[in-house]
């Protein structure tokens, strides 16, 4: 039973850590300016954690086998235990799990302790039952009023965000079912949700974060590489939530700015 | 009369035992006194076990539904017919209820805790005998109540067991938003008060009931994990009690605590100015705890066999006390590392994560200890210990992820995912269920007076613990793809779609080792009538419950009150007659 026990958690061990190693599933690529350092220290977590995984699994399978009762050695050991050794892997522990965090803390820091850049573009992201709308202020800079009354979901577009025509910043604002950004440069998004919690996700971006009712929640990301990426939406938000996704576009800065002049010669 | 191969030296009334006997009271004549409404902690121990049996068959079907959905979107299932999207939702929030609080914490605090605790203190009972048994049939009602939700028009609710509003709060969200989720908060407010008055009870019979000679750290570390989890059960569930009224008054009432200025599909909801984080924070403070509230007795339960079994003391006994306490104290000021990505501020999550990580120290601290406890011993492998062993490898496996998840920058990428369900099934399920069959392993004979069938004891091991991880660790590949959990259909999204071989090997999975515990339900109920007799001490075990007959009386010691001499893990000392000295027998010399 001993040797069984070794075998079967041995067999586990190295079975779980060869698909981490092989990277059979992982990460997609990373394609914003954040991703090489989240995946660095994904790694680093990797090796640590993976270290510590192997070495408890391989030690387990080893004792229950070398101390079976039927095995060679045939006396007990009577041992309370050995202050020294608690001393020492709790120190261990303790620099192994507040290392990493600290560690990670800069880089989270650096990706959430600070406002956008001033020339980073704005995009308003708004979720709802089961769609994800993208809203640009124009040339003026600004994002119009919206107002809960006004909305009209089958409407779509401006019509389900309620944006008020009266209101002149409002005139020049685009608002688009595609989430369009120029590449290389700061995206600042501004994540409001109408009616429950939705969750703006792209993996490629190393990107999440929620959009809650009420709020309005800056943050930013950079692409650093061209493409059509797929947003999903990461939280639980009703019965359609598996279909409430939406396609970010990156785009030459150039494409961009033609993208965004076409969309405000449409409104005219 | 006090029987057993320890034959504990017993004494009769003395003036703490006189204390003690007060809350004592004659054994009741008649099924419905005896059996029904009973006082007895024992019958009140076995009542929430077998609601948590229930239970977990219920949960357990449930989850493989949702696993037959996943693969085979279309496919007609049993009760439910074809599964639409709401109904996977539905679903997975009854999946989540019932195991979190029926199952995984019924069992092992309501269950195993009511009927042993009392014993390995050497207390005839409970101190509050009347609010024990009040508190199992508030438990029960409140299972009632919550699969009444199936029932009702518009069935279940859909916002998962963490109930976030406003999807929780606003009955237009979508169907089962109904009355279905009233019921929903009902029966988890109903089980709070249940549990309440289980804490309060635990943590009063722990401090004023025990035996003479039972000092604090004499106890067994059974008994430390179920006096930790009463204290934070007491802290916990009246909050989730509070977040639970208000949620319902924002549903009813008219009121906002959760939700702000919100419309559903372009309506107007009537709330305004209320903050759904709140929400978040009140279901966390409790949410958080309760994770330890789930796996605290496994944790002591285990500390336990491992010494049992190895015929060692266990390795470092005072050590395991201090990480079970700070794992306790530490848990109540984590609970923001599940809010990491709510819109919470981003300098908080960094102290949540150092908090979060800390906590790591202490889980480390237990398993260095369990692995030092099993070296130099000579261990026996009865199905008990398999289990035993089992539940260090998978608290290892499922603890590994979670400084991972407690990094706010990693986390960034895995919330939402589903290496966030493979870390808390593995650690939080898994290793506590294990923890649950150990313990039914290992008190069975006590409780029923028979052995349960040794072969299909140790095949079922090996068919759940293989099978978990087959189910499971593919879950954290699905997660670092990005998978999404409390996804009903992997259609929608391309790379989700990727994924469906990964789902369809863990739906294969599930339904092997779910087959597997089938073997110990016919196992737990044939042996109970056809096992063979058991002896009073049958793994030679050293704590107060094996003293006494079995299964032991009404007053648990025949009307005499155990003295305690020794410490719980006192094996193969050195000059002992036998390799292991009761708790009760005298005081053996002082050794390190």
């Amino acid at each position: 039973m001993g040797l069984a026990l070794l075998a079967v958690i041995w067999l586990i061990t190295l079975v779980s850590t060869y698909f981490f190693v092989a990277k059979t599933w992982w990460l997609p690529v990373g394609a914003s300016a954040a991703a090489a350092g989240i995946d660095h220290h994904f790694t680093v977590s990797f090796i640590l954690m993976g270290t510590v995984f192997v070495a408890a699994q391989l030690a387990l399978g080893y004792l229950v086998w070398k101390f079976r009762s039927n095995g060679p050695s045939s006396k007990v050991e009577y041992s309370h235990g050995n202050s020294t050794l608690e001393l020492v892997w709790t120190v261990l522990t303790a620099v192994l799990f507040v290392g990493m965090n600290l560690m990670s803390s800069s880089i989270w820091a650096s990706e959430r302790f600070r406002q956008a850049e001033a020339d980073a573009v704005h995009v308003e992201v708004t979720g709802m039952q089961f769609a994800w709308y993208f809203r640009y202020p124009g040339p003026d800079g600004k994002f119009g009023v919206t107002k809960p009354e006004l909305e009209d979901a089958s409407a779509g577009g401006e019509g389900a965000l309620g944006l008020d025509p009266k209101d002149p910043a409002s005139k020049d604002d685009v608002v688009s079912g595609v989430m369009v950004v120029p590449v290389n440069r700061e995206v600042e998004v501004i994540l409001r949700a109408h009616d429950v919690i939705h969750s703006f996700f792209v993996p490629q971006m190393r990107f999440k974060q929620d959009a809650v009712p009420g709020l309005a929640i800056h943050m930013h990301f950079t692409p650093i590489q061209t493409g059509e990426f797929e947003i999903a939406c990461a939280e639980l938000c009703g019965l359609g939530h598996y279909k409430m996704h939406g396609i970010l576009k990156v785009v030459s800065q150039d494409e961009f700015d033609k993208w965004l002049a076409a969309r405000e010669a449409e409104k005219q | 009369m006090v029987g057993g191969t320890g034959g504990g030296e017993t004494i009769t009334m003395s003036t703490h035992e006189s204390a003690v006997q007060a809350h004592a009271h004659a054994a009741p004549q008649g099924f419905i006194r005896k059996w029904v409404f009973s006082l007895d902690h024992k019958v009140i121990g076995l009542q929430y076990y077998f609601l948590a049996l229930a239970a977990v068959f219920v949960g357990m079907f449930l989850s493989l539904l949702m696993r037959i959905h996943l693969i085979w979107p279309t496919a007609a299932l049993p009760f439910f017919g074809e599964i639409k999207p709401e109904t996977y939702l539905s679903l997975l929030t009854m999946h989540g209820t019932i195991m979190v609080f029926f199952v995984l914490t019924t069992a092992p605090q309501g269950g195993f805790g009511n009927y042993f605790l009392p014993i390995q203190i050497g207390a005839p009972d409970m101190a509050f005998p009347v609010l024990n048994m009040l508190s199992f049939w508030t438990t029960f009602l409140g299972f009632l109540v919550l699969l009444a939700a199936f029932v009702v028009t518009g069935g279940p609710p859909l916002h998962g067991w963490t109930g976030y509003a406003p999807l929780s709060a606003l009955q237009s969200a979508g169907p089962g938003e109904g009355l279905g989720a009233d019921l929903w908060i009902t029966s988890i407010a109903i089980f709070c008060i249940g549990a309440l008055m289980g804490a309060l009870n635990f943590i009063t019979t722990t401090l004023d009931m025990r035996a003479k000679g039972m000092t604090m750290m004499r106890m067994p570390l059974t008994v430390w994990a179920w006096f930790i989890t009463a204290i934070l059960g007491l802290l916990a569930f009246g909050v989730l009690l509070s977040a639970g009224i208000l949620l319902l008054m924002d549903r009813n009432l008219g009121t906002s605590f959760f939700v702000p200025l919100v419309t559903v599909n372009g309506q107007l909801t009537g709330h305004k100015g209320g903050s759904p984080l709140l929400w978040q924070h009140l279901f966390w403070f409790f949410g958080h705890p309760e994770v330890y509230i789930a796996i605290l007795p496994a944790m002591g339960l285990c500390s336990q066999l491992l010494s049992v079994f190895s015929r060692k003391p266990i390795f470092g006994y005072k050590a395991m006390v201090y990480a079970m306490l700070s794992i306790g104290f530490l848990g109540f000021m984590v609970w923001g590392h599940h809010m990491f990505m709510s819109g919470m501020s981003p300098y908080t999550a960094f102290a949540f994560s150092i908090m979060t990580m800390g906590i790591g120290v202490p889980s480390a601290i237990k398993t260095f200890n369990w692995l030092g406890t099993l070296w130099g011993g000579r261990i026996r492998f009865h199905s008990p210990m398999l289990f035993a062993i089992g539940f260090v490898s998978l608290f290892v496996t499922g603890g590994i992820s979670g400084p991972f998840l407690a990094q706010p920058v990693l986390d960034i990428y895995l919330h939402e995912t589903y290496f966030v369900i493979a870390h808390f099934h593995l650690i939080m399920g898994v290793a506590s269920i294990f923890g649950i069959f150990a313990a039914t392993y290992y008190w069975f004979p006590k409780m029923f007076g028979k052995m349960m069938n040794e072969t299909l004891a140790k095949l079922h091991f090996w068919f759940t613990f293989i099978g978990a991880y087959a189910i499971f660790m593919p879950m954290h590949y699905y997660g670092m793809s990005a998978g999404l959990r409390r996804y009903s259909q992997s259609t929608e999204v391309a790379y989700i779609l990727k994924l469906l071989p990964l789902q369809r090997f863990i739906t294969a999975a599930a339904f092997v080792t779910i087959a597997g515990q089938f073997i110990f339900l016919f196992n737990l109920f044939w042996s109970m009538a056809k096992g063979k007799k058991a002896t009073d001490n049958p793994w030679e075990a050293t704590t107060l419950e094996w003293i006494t007959a079995t299964p032991p009386p009404h007053d648990n010691f025949g009307g005499q009150t155990p003295v305690v001499h020794n410490g719980p893990y006192e094996y193969s000392v050195p000059g002992a007659p036998k390799d292991f000295v009761m708790q009760s027998d005298p005081e053996i010399e002082p050794a390190h």
